[in-house]
């Protein structure tokens, strides 16, 4: 909303600068996005001038040399302007004034003739369209040389305010005047709508129009009044001026006293050529579906059955609350004038507004809820403006199809709930000015008020609290409110076991050499196809978004793979010649994968957020799994002098995430299995407590082509699998000091497909309670192994919680290990 | 018997002292005192010996014994330590080559790190962390937060919505999260919701998704004056001593009274100049940064939650939302919203 500053002052002049202004409307709740300037920079140097004489000009056929009486004397001013004339009232830029845009005036000859300043046209001052030529004054009593800007709003400061949406009184000058009234205690004029004009025009305005509203649900209230012996012609230069400085395009006297008449009192009119309605006879009704009509801006539009139409006997002539059509638009013809002033359904104008993408001045208002009392305010004052500057006579009666004209809302402010909420105490009387000064009235009763609320605000103070807002912001916060703390006993703050392993997870990841990433939650349709997914895996079967802003934005990640493939390739393209990257993030799935579920056995039984088991009584739309997701490219080292430097591969990976595992006390199994994007040969699933946890692998060459890269490495596991797994944090003490442990290596050769893990395993159970771990240290195939066979070298720790072992014990389990081997066709190396 | 002893000792000793390293002075332990030694097999067959010797051979004998022992022992630390000098002289190495690469340390993203300072600040307030889902229900995203359909303040985020269900939308707000915990948890409620949001915008200062963090207190009596100082303590612990919250009134249709808070420059001290006499380009000249948005829970929200506890009439509370992008932009000097999603590594281990 642009305020032109002379305009609000007319009603209320809190006697500042604009700018301080700006600064205490901010502090008061209405935004100034910026106080900017309309015309020149600075009035200094426009004055009145007369001129005295023009004569063509010696040396060129279309400049005239006038001499023009500025007050200070007569001066010569060269003039470009076809209707310059001797007589006229003109405003003149003397020597060393500044147009708008900068141009500053001099002394100059102009074809051989010194000229000493400028006579100005309406567009060259920034006033509005004016005819063609300089702008002529209305002369009478206007004295040579009087400063211009006593006679026009040159140089005008105008106030562009971001008035929230509750506030629909602010989108009129008169409302901010109340506003600025209300925060400054300066005084305000009376409303400008009080005074009705007389009606001396013949018969009676049923004799000349007729309204029938079909829809009164949407149309609470429809006026029209009508108008005789209207002669259109440009609105005089204040009302150009206003209407330019407010933003809007001076067109004629009729419309621009419509927009005039809106931006004062924030209620939309919409004027019609009578003649061009047939019998005057309007409807206010609903659109059939697919009714079409071409509005004032020349598009034809296309509406549905909720759009509300006005028409006449020949079909919809103006989109209700939006834009009017073309077929009695009022023109240079126009004689007879209806004028429609009316209030319509905020949320049907608004959904209009939506559906057609079209909005308005006018929509923009009728979509907060008018209150229907304005309608009367408009043509009030219109009314007086159109007969003024129109030469108009007004049709005496008013059509007013009203539904219902909601009653004054009554509210009790309690004394006690204005400290009782915002911590400060305001004296009953302030409240009782703050309240008043804002167009409310307020009676006392004890400690309370009985207040009740104006039409203007109607919808937006409906409750006690709205009042109590109300009084608290002009009191003022900043100065005023307390700053103190919630007294609140039993409040205990701290992070869920959840949350702190995560971000233990992070953090491990990032000292293991891995960059966190934040990648984008949406993707590309044409993702999983990239990754070989194919059609019928679930994880090709996004959330979809029905109003993306670009098609590789339009479906929702169902997994991080991608998102770190997309930074990956960026970095190498820049210039990175290796990445090591993460991100802990969620994915968006439509089906339940499984193994996400939490141990109900665990000591965590809420890793609910983690596997999208959110807190509320609805479950969210969609499955949102926290993952890990890493992948390098690349050496996770620097090669150096003393070797090194090798690509990150499988094993480097599967070593970082055993990092990441051991972090939170947890043994993954990792067993071979193929996912489409995976090498088939070096690709596995990882699980945890028997639970699908995820997988890691080298990439396949394809995808690694489809992202410009030579290899990378990924794994990709849900946190939840991994916390709800986690004994960490809830660890139980284990005695390995008392007795000592007994240590032996085992080098077994077994077929070369027997995996190593499997091979633990027997160890494993075999060595009964005694035996407390088995790792393997080295992997041997050689000649003299034969073929299809390798030699597994682990190492042993035997130990017993409540003495020490003898070698009889160890070596008795150490035969049953060899025995366990053996079935599996493994032997001992010798 | 005594000559021989003597003649052992003589050559045993100076054996010992010409020894030339420890190798050869173990084969001389083995030679003069091993148990197939000659002095040995004396002190072994003194029992044999007629009993007037016995003391005179036994005596003798375990002297020598003693003396080479000594000597043997003197003579291997003389070596021990020639032998490490020597050792530890071929063992020099070139101090000048560089070291071993150390592997890489990573780094959190700043998004992450921002996020995680507010949580630990909010915490030590006493409040909980509490996540919610990104794709949310109309309901939570806006009908219980008092947008009914309809509702204009709709039109000023514009929401992404899901093919599937008109009903079903990418959250605008991190908001949602506040009807859910309270759904979950009668008052009183001191809770924060960091997480992704999505707005369909998109420019130097909008991204379509970013992050924000809402807080929510709920309780009896609990004021506009607390969510001051709830903000001074907050900005104060991210932005730094001495800075100060302001509040003002705003619209929102989730909040009555609504405010926009600002953080004191910390820059310019508040004073919109700086100490050269030029205008403060952080606040630009206002000595006030915007942050985010808060006000008091408006009584419709609590409606929607009041079988759970949430009289309007007796519990009340405030609620705030900053975006998280915004405070890492202002704080690290970030200039541009779409560089956080861009995760150049350049920038990245800019932060540490």
């Amino acid at each position: 909303m642009r305020v032109p500053y002379s305009w609000l002052r007319e009603y209320c002049d809190p006697g500042i600068e604009p700018g301080e202004l700006a600064e205490r409307l901010a502090m008061t709740g209405t935004e100034v996005e910026r106080v900017g300037t309309v015309g020149p920079p600075s009035a200094e140097g426009f004055v009145v001038g007369k001129v005295l004489s023009a004569e063509p000009h010696p040396n060129a056929d279309r400049l005239r040399v006038c001499a023009v009486d500025t007050g200070d004397g007569e001066r010569t001013i060269v003039c470009g302007a076809a209707n310059v004339a001797a007589g006229q009232t003109v405003p003149v830029a003397l020597p060393g004034a500044t147009l708008p845009g900068g141009h500053k005036i001099g002394k100059a000859k102009l074809r051989g003739v010194e000229s000493a300043g400028m006579i100005c046209a309406a567009t060259e001052l920034e006033l509005g369209e004016g005819p063609a030529g300089i702008l002529v004054l209305e002369g009478d009593g206007l004295v040579a040389g009087t400063p211009l800007a006593e006679v026009l709003p040159i140089a005008e400061s105008v106030l562009e305010l971001e008035v929230t949406p509750n506030r629909v009184d602010c989108f009129g000058v008169y409302g901010v005047a109340r506003e600025v009234h209300a925060i400054s205690d300066a005084p305000l004029s009376a409303e400008p709508w009080v005074e009705d004009a007389a009606a001396a025009g013949e018969g009676e305005v049923g004799d000349y129009a007729s309204v029938t509203v079909e829809a009164p649900e949407l149309c609470p209230r429809f006026t029209a009044r009508v108008f005789t012996g209207v002669r259109i012609a440009p609105s005089p230069a204040w009302l150009q001026a206003r209407l330019t400085a407010a933003g809007q395009r001076p067109i004629n006297n009729v419309v621009d006293i419509t927009n005039y008449v809106m931006l004062l009192t924030a209620q939309p009119l919409h004027a019609f050529d009578l003649d061009k309605v047939p019998d005057g006879a309007l409807t206010v009704r609903t659109a059939a579906d697919g009714e079409k009509m071409k509005t004032l801006d020349d598009v034809e539009r296309t509406f549905d059955a909720e759009t509300v139409l006005v028409c006449d006997r020949n079909g919809p002539s103006g989109i209700a609350g939006i834009m009017g059509g073309q077929t009695s638009e009022v023109s240079d013809e126009t004689t007879s004038v209806l004028l429609e002033v009316a209030t319509w359904n905020g949320t049907n104008i608004l959904r209009t507004s939506r559906m057609l993408s079209l909005r308005s001045e006018a929509s923009s208002r009728f979509e907060k809820q008018l209150h229907p009392e304005l309608c009367g305010r408009a043509q009030r004052i219109a009314s007086r403006l159109i007969i003024e500057l129109c030469g108009a006579e007004l049709v005496p009666g008013t059509i007013d199809v009203a539904a219902e004209i909601p009653e004054p809302r009554q509210l009790r402010l309690r004394g006690e709930r204005v400290e009782g909420l915002l911590g400060m105490a305001i004296e009953q009387a302030d409240q009782r000015a703050y309240l008043g000064r804002l167009g409310f009235t307020a009676e006392p009763t004890g400690d309370d008020l009985e207040v009740t609320v104006p039409p203007d605000r109607h919808y937006d103070i409906a409750r006690e609290v709205d009042l109590i807002e109300e009084v608290g912001r002009i009191h003022g916060l900043d100065e005023h409110l307390p700053s103190t703390l919630p007294s609140v006993a039993g409040r205990v703050g701290g992070l869920t076991p959840e949350q702190r392993l995560r971000r233990r997870t992070e953090d491990a990841l990032r000292d293991l050499g891995f960059d966190e990433v934040v990648g984008w939650s949406f993707t590309d349709p044409a993702e999983p196809g990239r990754l070989r997914i194919s059609a019928d895996d679930p994880r090709a079967d996004g959330v979809a978004l029905s109003n993306p802003l670009s098609e590789d934005q339009s479906v929702m990640r169902t997994t991080l793979l991608g998102s770190l493939l997309d930074v990956a390739q960026r970095n190498l393209a820049r210039g990175a010649d290796r990445v090591a990257l993460f991100e802990s993030g969620r994915v968006y799935l439509t089906t339940p994968p499984t193994g996400l579920q939490a141990d109900p056995e665990s000591a965590f039984t809420p890793v609910g957020a983690l596997c999208g088991d959110f807190v509320g009584d609805r479950a969210a739309p969609a499955i949102e799994p926290h993952r890990i997701g890493c992948l390098a490219v690349g050496p996770l080292a620097a090669k150096s002098w003393r070797g090194g430097g090798e690509p990150a591969d499988f094993f480097a990976l599967k070593g970082t995430l055993e990092g990441v595992a051991g972090l939170l006390g947890l043994e993954l199994s990792v067993e071979p299995a193929e996912e489409p994007f995976l090498h088939p040969g070096r690709s596995a699933h990882v699980s945890v407590a028997g639970e699908p946890a995820g997988w890691i692998g080298e990439l396949h060459l394809l995808v690694c082509r489809a992202w410009d890269l030579e290899a990378a490495v990924a794994f990709e596991v849900d946190l939840a699998a991994l916390i709800a797994a986690s004994p960490a944090g809830e660890e139980t003490f284990e005695d390995v000091a008392t007795f000592p442990a007994v240590y032996q290596d085992l080098a077994v050769v077994v077929p070369t497909e027997i995996a190593a893990a499997r091979l633990r395993e027997a160890v494993l159970a075999a060595g009964g309670g005694l035996l407390h771990a088995a790792e393997v240290f080295d992997v041997y195939e050689g000649e003299q192994l034969g073929e299809g066979r390798k030699s597994l070298a682990m190492q042993l720790e035997f130990r017993a919680a409540d003495r020490t072992l003898t070698d009889d014990e160890v070596l008795a389990q150490r035969a049953a290990i060899e025995a366990e081997l053996s079935k599996i066709g493994g032997s001992l190396r010798a | 018997m005594l000559e021989r002893i003597e003649e052992i000792r003589v050559e045993g000793s100076a054996a010992i002292e010409a020894a030339a390293g420890t190798a050869e002075l173990e084969e001389l332990r083995v030679r003069y005192l091993g148990r197939k030694a000659e002095l040995t097999a004396i002190l072994r067959g003194i029992a044999e010996l007629p009993a007037e010797e016995r003391g005179k051979v036994g005596g003798s004998a375990n002297k020598v014994r003693k003396e080479l022992e000594a000597l043997l022992e003197s003579r291997a630390e003389i070596l021990d330590a020639s032998e490490l000098e020597s050792q530890l002289a071929e063992d020099r190495v070139d101090v000048t080559l560089p070291g071993a690469p150390a592997r890489p340390v990573g780094h959190i993203h700043l998004i992450t790190r921002t996020t995680r300072q507010i949580e630990d600040v909010m915490v030590g307030l006493g409040y909980r962390v509490m996540e919610g889902p990104e794709v949310e229900h109309d309901y939570y995203n806006f009908t219980a937060l008092n947008h009914p359909p309809g509702h204009p303040a709709r039109m000023l985020q514009d929401t992404f919505y899901v093919q599937s269900d008109p009903e079903v939308l990418l959250r605008t707000h991190t908001s949602p999260v506040q009807i859910r915990s309270m759904e979950a948890q009668s008052p009183p409620i001191f809770m924060i919701a960091p997480g992704k949001v999505y707005r369909r915008d998109s420019d130097a200062t909008h991204s379509p998704m970013f992050h924000q963090v809402e807080g929510l207190a709920i309780g009896e009596g609990i004021t506009l004056a607390d969510l001051q100082g709830t903000l001074d303590e907050m900005l104060r612990a991210i932005f730094g001593a001495g800075r100060k919250a302001r509040m003002r009134p705003h619209f929102f249709p989730f909040t009555e009274p609504s405010v926009e808070f600002d953080v004191s420059c910390f820059q310019c001290e508040g004073t919109g100049t700086l100490v050269d006499g030029a205008r403060c380009n952080l606040c630009k000249g206002i000595g006030w940064i915007e942050v985010g948005g808060a006000g008091m829970v408006d009584p419709n929200v609590l409606g929607f939650v009041e079988s759970n506890g949430y009289d309007p009439e007796r519990v009340q509370g405030f609620a705030f939302g900053m975006g998280v992008e915004r405070i890492a932009m202002l704080r690290h000097g970030v200039p541009d919203l779409r560089r956080f999603f861009d995760n150049d590594v350049r920038v990245l281990e800019q932060f540490a």
